[in-house]
């Protein structure tokens, strides 16, 4: 791949025959810019999703409440995403008085940063990660747990109740849903033999069905079903989506921690939700969905399978939303606490035991 | 001399270390002195990932910034902490306090000084063979070496676990906690009786 690029870049400077000259500059930081330019590749693509993601919820939730949803700008609304991110670019950011300046602006930077770094280590297709670490599931964990401290903060710095209230709610559920999420990983290492994501979807490639040309019945959702739907409702609690959106109730605390901000403060939060939306779908499609492999033997593997499963767990995000009334508080702590917890903790006693028997499936 | 990039992104994450762990003690506001020890965290964190300890840099991270601090924060947060009152003992608690944090700089010193951490002391450790995930060199190590001291350590947060919640465990009189189960089984005809009556009026 970097060869392609390297020949793709010589053939275009050297049409103005100025390869030569930008070569011998670039060559000394050519792996530092390697690198950028992977980067890039992820992040511009995964901001263009979130916007259109906004967009596709606006219309899913109105076509479900049978109304048309946004149609105005552009043909069948499309370019709805981008007249709103305009709006937000160019509005004025204004702080509360009382607030404190420098950890109001930090706030919504620690919410954005930590959802972008999660995407170092996601594989799109075999050996197309940026990062191919070894400890790359725990890497997300730690990423995915600083989220927190930007709605903390953000919270804190406005110095107004509403968004006080939204962080202390977010904090007791994020650290309460992560245990859980964390747990039902335990399971997915145990099986895997491993904490590399590639390998835990190479791992989901072998056994007996996809020798014989059904491989979506080798995926880890099967035998760890329980753990599947713990970790995709762990999700969407991590990321303060309905019904557990309590964080930002508009009927009780206005917007929760987001009340004070306006113009791309705002915008920063909106983003690193539904990076993170997108980040969950992808995770749980990786862990439990066997990623980009192909889910018959006669089809070949590719991005395109793990862009279906994205989108069928993004589309379960908005269904939800239209579907379920907001969990009231105490609902969702007993969730978290005493059935999710409890359950994770004897499914790994059901594998662990499953893994010593003479009928252990994951060699 | 010209550093190589791993020198010069040690001494650059030590630095902010440093001041970060000086601004802890020195921040007036308690919730910066609790950001400053995050990113006091976060930078040992970055060091331990240049000594190829990924493992336990990112256990760090998940642990302590993820999940420790975020608690601290809360506390801290809530808090109503009077910052006058806190100066007030510095000059008359001095005599006690100064010399021993003399004395906690002499053993640090002692400890960490170059006759048992330099160069000769503590070579460069040999380059790992091809394949070494230290992940899986740490589990060796705690699950069979060693476990009981493990198991110990675990049994103990257990029970302090528990000591935490026993001790914060009350009854209260004015509590209005339902039963789930008791609220799902519920059915119309337990709350509501419908009454046919002819109308009083004509």
């Amino acid at each position: 791949m970097e060869q392609a690029v390297l020949r793709l870049f010589e053939y275009f400077w050297g049409m103005f025959g100025l390869w030569d000259p930008l070569w011998a500059l670039v060559k000394p930081v050519w792996p530092l810019v390697w690198v950028l330019m992977k980067i890039v590749a992820i992040i511009l693509p995964l901001m263009l999703c979130v916007a259109y993601l906004t967009f596709w919820e606006r219309k899913i939730i109105g076509w479900m409440q049978v109304r048309i949803g946004p149609n105005r700008v552009g043909p069948w609304g499309l370019l709805q995403p981008i007249a709103d991110g305009m709006k937000l670019f160019f509005k004025e950011v204004l702080v509360p008085t009382g607030a404190n300046k420098a950890l109001f602006f930090v706030g919504p930077v620690m919410a954005i940063a930590p959802a972008l770094a999660a995407w170092a280590v996601v594989p799109f297709f075999d050996g197309g990660a940026l990062a191919n670490l070894d400890a790359g599931l725990f890497y997300i964990l730690g990423m995915t747990s600083m989220g927190i401290y930007g709605v903390i903060i953000a919270g804190w710095a406005s110095n107004s109740k509403y968004p006080f209230l939204g962080a202390m709610r977010a904090s007791a559920q994020m650290v309460s849903y992560e245990i859980a999420m964390g747990m039902a990983l335990v399971t997915v290492l145990m099986i895997s033999n491993s904490l590399n994501l590639s390998d835990i979807v190479r791992a989901q490639g072998r056994g007996w069905f996809a020798d014989h040309g059904a491989g979506f019945l080798s995926w880890n959702w099967i035998p760890l079903l329980p753990m599947f739907v713990v970790y995709f409702i762990s999700g969407v609690a991590e990321t303060n989506r309905a019904p557990f959106d309590v964080v930002e109730g508009e009927s009780e605390i206005v917007a929760g921690h987001m009340v004070e901000f306006s113009g791309m403060a705002f915008a920063m939060f909106f983003l690193a939700e539904y990076a993170n939306m997108i980040l969950v779908a992808t995770l749980t499609s990786i862990l439990f969905l066997g990623g980009w492999l192909s889910p018959v033997g006669f089809l070949p593997d590719g991005f395109h399978w793990l862009a279906v499963k994205i989108s069928l767990f993004l589309f379960l995000f908005l269904w939800f939303r239209a579907t379920f009334p907001r969990y009231r508080y105490d609902q969702i702590m007993r969730l978290g606490w005493k059935v999710f917890v409890p359950l994770t903790l004897v499914w790994i006693v059901v594998i662990g035991s499953w893994m010593v028997s003479p009928w252990n499936i994951f060699k | 001399m010209p550093m190589d990039f791993k020198t010069a992104l040690f001494y650059i994450l030590s630095t902010i270390l440093v001041i970060a762990a000086l601004r802890v003690v020195t921040a007036r506001n308690p919730v910066h002195a609790v950001l400053f020890l995050v990113l006091a965290f976060f930078n040992a964190s970055g060091l331990w990932l240049l000594l190829q300890a990924e493992f336990l840099a990112i256990a760090l991270i998940v642990v302590y910034v993820g999940a420790v601090m975020v608690l601290f924060l809360f506390v801290v947060m809530m808090l109503d902490i009077n910052l006058e009152r806190l100066r007030q003992g510095f000059w008359s608690n001095l005599w006690l306090g100064g010399p021993i944090a003399v004395l906690m700089v002499i053993e640090m010193v002692a400890v960490l000084s170059a006759r048992s951490f330099g160069l000769e002391a503590m070579p460069e450790p040999a380059a790992p063979a091809a394949g070494y995930s230290n992940t899986k060199a740490l589990g060796m190590a705690i699950y069979t070496d060693y476990v009981y001291p493990f198991e110990l350590a675990s049994v103990i947060l257990l029970v302090a676990l528990i000591a935490a919640v026993v001790l914060n465990l009350r009854q209260r009189r004015d509590n209005k906690q339902l039963n789930p189960a008791e609220q799902i089984a519920i059915k119309r005809k337990d709350r509501v009786r419908i009454v046919s009556m002819p109308s009083e009026k004509e």
